[in-house]
């Protein structure tokens, strides 16, 4: 793996690395990559996959409203807040970085 | 040195005959942990005020003749991934820094309702994503057997409150060996529920098809007091199982007759480990043995391809779970930021730490486009063999035991440099949690000084026969009372 395909997959994940961390990391997720090239040799080509061990059902309920949390409540936790609403930068970006 | 606090079938005694009471209890809890903390760190913050608080209530009730459960009044502690309403929860990560929790975890809440009182919140790898508690963003916590060495991980603060006596009893979380390792290292009981009989509700999630709350305690039968407190359906986690609350601690019968044991010949024949670790074991199973129990030799073929499976089923996970962090609605946000990516990329790498980041990258590149077959599909594929494993080896058995880690808790910086080598010495854990089945690390004796952990794993919703088998074994047996040595 090398630090371009690092710095590509830290953009999917919305992280940014150093150099020197991107450099680590590649390495790093090399070794690991190759170890579980293990599973190769074993043949699972007529194999279901297991994505969780008990059937997922997906429950439903009434639809009757319950009690939630007073918005006061919901963004106490904001980095940014205006009134009760999440503050974020601007999202169309090209506008301000231009 | 203040005393440690005794195991929570004896403070449940003391409680009742009038000896003690809760505020007093509480009141040591603290004092231990002031005196132990500065050399061993399992503790994140404690919970004073209100602790006593709750205490004085737990002390009326009792003189009103108002016992809830076997826990009232009993100082507990908290892994650092449980929410408590109105607390902090941080999960020892910088980008949680300063989150309070407007909700109670579920298993928190029943807990709370049974009346144990939170004295504290115990360290931990950041986001349970470790094996030492190294990665903890507040450092790492200590072995009370050897302050050099690691407590394990991930769940190491919750093992070493109550191995140094600060608590009775902890909650830990269990992904891929995170309560089990740490029990094996510091000489306590540590129990992996069945996947899906605790709910996850308000457990920060780290793999969600893996990830599972259990107890610690000095012995099996204060896990099982514990685990039917916190257990059954709860209908905010769909993956909880339909099921009641347990009733393992009535179980305990102490009685092994017509037991059978399943010896996995993989985990006996496996490379690396230690022959001290394999000869307490076998020790072990002979005192089982001399209890009533069979024995008979058992295969999992598949097991040398678990660490590789978990690694990229909990990574794929966590990279999807921990996209939430973004600095938006909770947790870090940098400074200074202009526009929403360049605000979510660098609040997350100055919040994340290396380990969390090298996870979260691993995670979404098997999940990538063109990787997803070949990685993230294949560890899946894979995962069914493993489980296929454990269906055939527990139809002709009650129970499988194994050492739960391939060596006794290793020094502090030994594995830090290397996070395959890490990875590695999960490899007798993380099968559990591929398959759901519950298991649950005790105490077995000693190898160059250090406690070794005996793995007791049983059928899916059976969890009250692992507890039976470490219970019977500590009726017959001292390890579980040995305690280390006061810190210096």
């Amino acid at each position: 793996m090398t630090r371009e395909e690092v710095e590509r997959v830290a953009h999917l994940a919305r992280l940014r690395l150093s150099q020197e961390e991107a450099a680590a990391m590649a390495s790093q997720l090399e070794s690991i990559l190759g170890y579980v090239e293990l599973l190769d040799t074993l043949d699972t080509s007529q194999v279901e996959p297991t994505s969780h061990v008990i059937p997922l059902a997906t429950p439903m309920r009434e639809d009757r409203p319950e009690a939630s949390y007073p918005p006061e409540t919901a963004v106490a936790n904001a980095p940014a807040r205006d009134g009760s609403a999440f503050a974020v930068p601007k999202v169309l970006e090209g506008e301000d970085e231009g | 040195m203040t005393e440690p606090l005794g195991t929570l079938a004896e403070l449940r005694r003391a409680l009742d005959a009038g000896a003690v009471s809760s505020a007093e209890l509480v009141d040591r809890s603290l004092a231990r942990a002031e005196a132990v903390e500065p050399r061993l760190h399992a503790l994140l913050a404690t919970r004073e005020e209100r602790a006593r608080a709750e205490a004085a209530e737990a002390d009326e009730r009792r003189a009103r003749g108002g016992v809830r459960s076997p826990l009232d009044g009993i100082p507990i502690a908290l892994k650092d991934n449980l929410a408590q309403a109105g607390e902090k929860v941080g999960c020892a990560s910088k980008i949680l820094q300063g989150y309070e929790s407007p909700f109670d975890a579920t298993a928190v809440a029943r807990l709370r309702e049974a009346g144990a009182v939170v004295v504290a919140r115990t360290n931990m790898d950041e986001f349970a994503m470790g094996s030492s508690t190294e990665n903890s963003a507040y450092g790492t916590s200590r072995n009370p057997w050897n302050p050099e060495r690691s407590p394990g991980g991930s769940s190491g603060g919750s093992a070493v409150a109550v191995a140094a006596g600060i608590v009775p009893v902890a909650l830990g979380s269990d992904t891929g060996g995170s309560i089990r390792q740490p029990a094996a290292f510091t000489g306590v009981v540590g129990m992996k529920p069945t996947y899906g009989r605790v709910s996850r509700f308000g457990l920060v999630a780290f793999a969600s098809s893996l990830d599972q709350i259990g107890p610690f305690a000095h012995t099996a039968a204060d896990c099982a007091s514990v685990l039917d407190v916190i257990s059954g359906h709860d209908p905010r986690d769909s993956t909880s199982l339909p099921e009641p609350a347990t009733r393992c601690l009535a179980a305990l019968s102490g009685d092994l007759s017509g037991l059978v044991i399943g010896l996995p010949s993989e985990y006996y024949a496996s490379e690396g480990v230690d022959p001290e670790v394999l000869a307490r074991v076998s020790e072990a199973v002979a005192e089982l043995e001399a209890g009533g129990a069979r024995t008979r030799e058992v295969s999992l073929p598949h097991t040398q391809f678990a660490v590789a499976t978990y690694y990229l089923i909990a990574t794929a996970e966590a990279s999807s779970n921990l996209a939430r962090f973004d600095g938006v609605r909770y947790g870090r946000r940098a400074a200074g930021v202009r526009g929403l990516t360049e605000m979510y990329e660098r609040s997350r790498s100055e919040g994340f730490g290396a380990e969390v980041k090298r996870r979260i990258l691993l995670g979404t590149f098997v999940l990538s486009a063109g990787y997803y077959d070949a990685y993230y599909r294949k560890a899946q594929q894979v995962r069914t063999l493993l489980r296929r494993d454990f269906d055939e080896a527990l139809s002709g058995c009650d129970v499988l035991i194994t050492p739960t880690t391939p060596e006794t808790a290793f020094r502090i910086g030994e594995k830090a440099s290397d996070p395959l080598t890490m990875y590695l010495s999960d490899i007798f854990t993380v099968s559990a949690n591929l398959a759901g089945l519950p298991g649950l690390s005790i105490p077995c004796g000693f190898a160059n000084q250090m406690p070794v952990g005996l793995q007791v794993l049983g059928r899916p919703l059976e969890d009250a026969t692992p507890l039976r088998v470490a219970d019977a074994f500590q009726r017959r047996t001292d390890f579980h009372l040995q305690r280390p040595p006061d810190p210096r």
